[in-house]
């Protein structure tokens, strides 16, 4: 996984609430076997008429926004399928953190497992960030994780929470799976114990 | 034999089922607060778990318990026959021969499309036994929350959480907070457990139980079958929460008991006993308490491309002004996306097609209960009606009881188990502005394919709708057959 510090760029603004991850990344694209090479069908059936062709009004289809690293969104940004997909379209095209006032719970963790910073401030945050982002390449967001603040263009700071174990993975870029395995022996005497108290589970 | 183990509390404070069933799953607390929880089931199927089994082949690792994770092809396979010897679509084909390789080279529990057992995951756990209150539960799915229905604590994870439920048995979680929805009193007639579901998530929005762990109670909820109990936790995900539950009661230890992988004998009793501390201890604290009255919820449909875009079948189409905030800009573009003219009556909406099936609907009460309205009748013409049941086990008993006779009759497609048109990986779709009458758990924009409209609702409803070819009061039919 790819460490996350600091990044600076320009932001997306999507301001629509509940964007679900049937949105992000529509379900015909669901039937890889790889994590790669969804960003071409990022926000698909948004982005793109029913023959292919790009829908101009589309925010990142616009010039402006085709290079973004940031989304700034409505409430509740990922909500639904528990895709991991979305957060793998998100990151193949360059998204690596989005700020919105609130994500669904699957959705905010799968993002911490693959790179990617999903931010939770409050609306008039969320509302300042929003017309920043409106400013496309005008206007660049600073997203300091270690500091754990968001910069507008204008300087405006706001500070976010985030889990200090998911800040460190992220950080550091590490694999849970790893760290896991690392308390093996509290697995095994759990397995034990348990067998013996619940023998049917 | 050992005691089962308490579930006294380990502190005096009162605790509540949630907290019962996290406290005895903890392998390790860090000093941040962050869990490892240990994982009683895990459910797999060939959508999010290839790059898992993937990630395992790459780094030499095992499956930690084979004989707790069980795996089946529901979300790409045809619901019509020949599907056994061959798949058309080919990315549908690879993804499940993955699976069928995957399945056998870790050594997981695998019911292959060829055994009758087959069916959709949520539903196939609780039928096979696999499902057991007081459990942990997960599979990469979000309606897992269907299993806490039996009092287990079940929820979706992502792919890399599969990944890692499969190398270790357990998942790196936080706790939720607690929150009680409590359906007091008596439904009326013509409402079912989707109704309640879908009143909940009227009520407190699809992100209203986002932090949180619902557990669903009050007279009207344990009035419910274990099914109607799975219906009302399946769509606790569509209301945000990390999962929902229903404490175990005599209904559910009678639905578990003899079922294939439930225990017997000696291992029965203790965990019955075990199983009866699972509830709420009075006094325990909830975080967010929701109450609606029973005789309050109507049967409902939902109108928008949000499971919270809830109303009475007798309101009519809202305008965006009706609402506040980004909600207005959502509200316009589904009224554009539903094809709808605001002030409406719902009742007035024509419907094009009508599935009955998912892991929402798809147990044999649901087709007991959509068979009951449509026998002895026709679909409207014009009408293309699929029933997918959600096991092959359950479309078994729907043949022996008759009612797949009854679906065909009135013009329905009597079809193979799986999850179909719901998601529509499979064939199984809409086309662009066809509009349905479901009985599934999403309306998202082309969730059921590209441009297609989704209306949610029960499943004597949607045979209502299928009747009239229009979204139809199911009290209006019931004091036709009275």
């Amino acid at each position: 996984m790819d460490k996350f510090t600091t990044i600076t760029g320009i932001a997306a603004p999507m301001p629509l609430v509940n964007i679900d991850t049937d949105m992000i990344i529509p379900k015909q694209f669901l039937k890889t076997i790889k994590r790669s090479g969804l960003g071409v069908n990022l926000f698909d059936e948004m982005r793109y008429t029913q023959d292919g062709k790009e829908i101009p009004d589309f925010v990142l289809n616009q010039p402006a926004y085709r290079e973004s690293q940031i989304i700034v969104a409505g409430d509740n940004f990922g909500c639904g399928s528990s895709r991991e997909h979305a957060p793998w379209a998100l990151l193949d095209f360059g998204i690596r953190s989005v700020i919105s006032t609130s994500f669904a719970d699957i959705f905010y963790n799968n993002c911490f497992k693959n790179g990617i910073l999903p931010i939770i401030l409050p609306q008039d945050a969320v509302d300042h960030l929003m017309d920043d982002a409106k400013k496309g390449a005008n206007a660049r967001i600073t997203v300091d994780l270690e500091n754990q603040t968001v910069t507008a263009s204008d300087g405006t700071s706001f500070a976010f929470e985030v889990d200090a174990f998911k800040k460190h993975c992220l950080i550091n870029g590490l694999d849970d799976i790893g760290l896991t395995m690392e308390k093996v022996s509290a697995i095994d005497s759990f397995e034990k114990q348990n067998a013996a108290a619940r023998p049917w589970a | 034999m050992p005691e089962p183990k308490s579930t006294a509390p380990k502190s005096a404070a009162p605790r509540t089922l949630y907290d019962k069933i996290w406290d005895d799953h903890v392998v390790h607390t860090s000093e941040d607060g962050t869990c490892l929880l240990y994982i009683d089931r895990h459910l797999v199927h060939e959508v999010t778990s290839p790059q898992a089994f993937e990630g395992l082949r790459m780094t030499g690792r095992k499956v930690r318990a084979p004989e707790k994770t069980i795996a089946v092809p529901d979300h790409n396979v045809p619901t019509t026959e020949g599907r056994e010897t061959h798949i058309d679509n080919e990315e549908s084909r690879i993804q499940v021969n993955a699976l069928d390789r995957n399945a056998r080279e870790f050594g997981v529990v695998y019911y292959p499309v060829t055994d009758i057992r087959q069916g959709i995951v949520h539903i196939v756990g609780p039928e096979q036994g696999w499902t057991l209150p007081g459990m942990t539960v997960v599979c990469g799915d979000s309606h897992t929350a269907t299993h806490g229905a039996f009092g287990a604590l079940a929820h979706g994870i992502g792919t890399s959480e599969v990944e890692h439920v499969l190398a270790t048995q357990t998942l790196i979680q936080k706790k939720s907070k607690n929150m009680k929805v409590e359906i007091t009193g008596k439904l009326l007639p013509g409402v079912t457990a989707k109704d309640i579901t879908l009143a909940v998530i009227g009520k407190t929005g699809t992100a209203g139980g986002t932090g949180y762990v619902i557990e669903y109670c009050g007279e009207a909820i344990r009035d419910l079958s274990m099914e109607g109990r799975m219906t009302v936790c399946n769509m606790a995900i569509e209301g945000g929460a990390r999962a929902g539950l229903i404490a175990p009661d005599e209904k559910t230890f009678a639905y578990c008991m003899g079922r294939p992988h439930a225990p017997k004998g000696a291992k029965w009793e203790a965990a019955v006993t075990y199983w009866k501390g699972l509830f709420t201890d009075e006094g325990a604290h909830f975080d967010k308490v929701i109450t609606i009255k029973g005789e309050d919820i109507a049967p409902v449909v939902t109108w928008g491309t949000s499971p919270e875009d809830v109303l009475p079948i007798t309101a009519t189409v809202p305008f965006a002004a009706d609402f506040q905030g980004g909600k207005i800009e959502a509200a316009q573009r589904s009224i554009d996306y539903m094809g709808l003219t605001p002030g409406m009556k719902l009742t007035d909406v024509k419907v094009d097609a009508v599935f009955i099936g998912s892991c929402t609907n798809g147990r044999i009460e649901d087709l007991r209960a959509a068979a009951g309205i449509l026998k002895g009748r026709k679909m409207a013409p014009g009408v293309r009606g699929m029933v997918v049941p959600g096991s092959g086990l359950v479309r078994l008993q729907a043949e022996e009881e008759g009612l797949a006779q009854i679906f065909m009759d009135a013009g329905f497609e009597w079809r193979l188990a799986g999850c179909s048109m719901c998601l529509g990986m499979n064939p199984d779709q809409l086309a662009p502005g066809e509009r349905c009458a479901a009985t599934s758990n999403r309306n998202f924009e082309g969730r059921m394919g590209r441009g297609g409209r989704t209306h949610l609702m029960s499943p004597i409803m949607a045979a209502a709708a299928a009747i009239t070819g229009h979204l139809t009061d199911i009290r209006d039919i019931m004091a036709e057959t009275a």
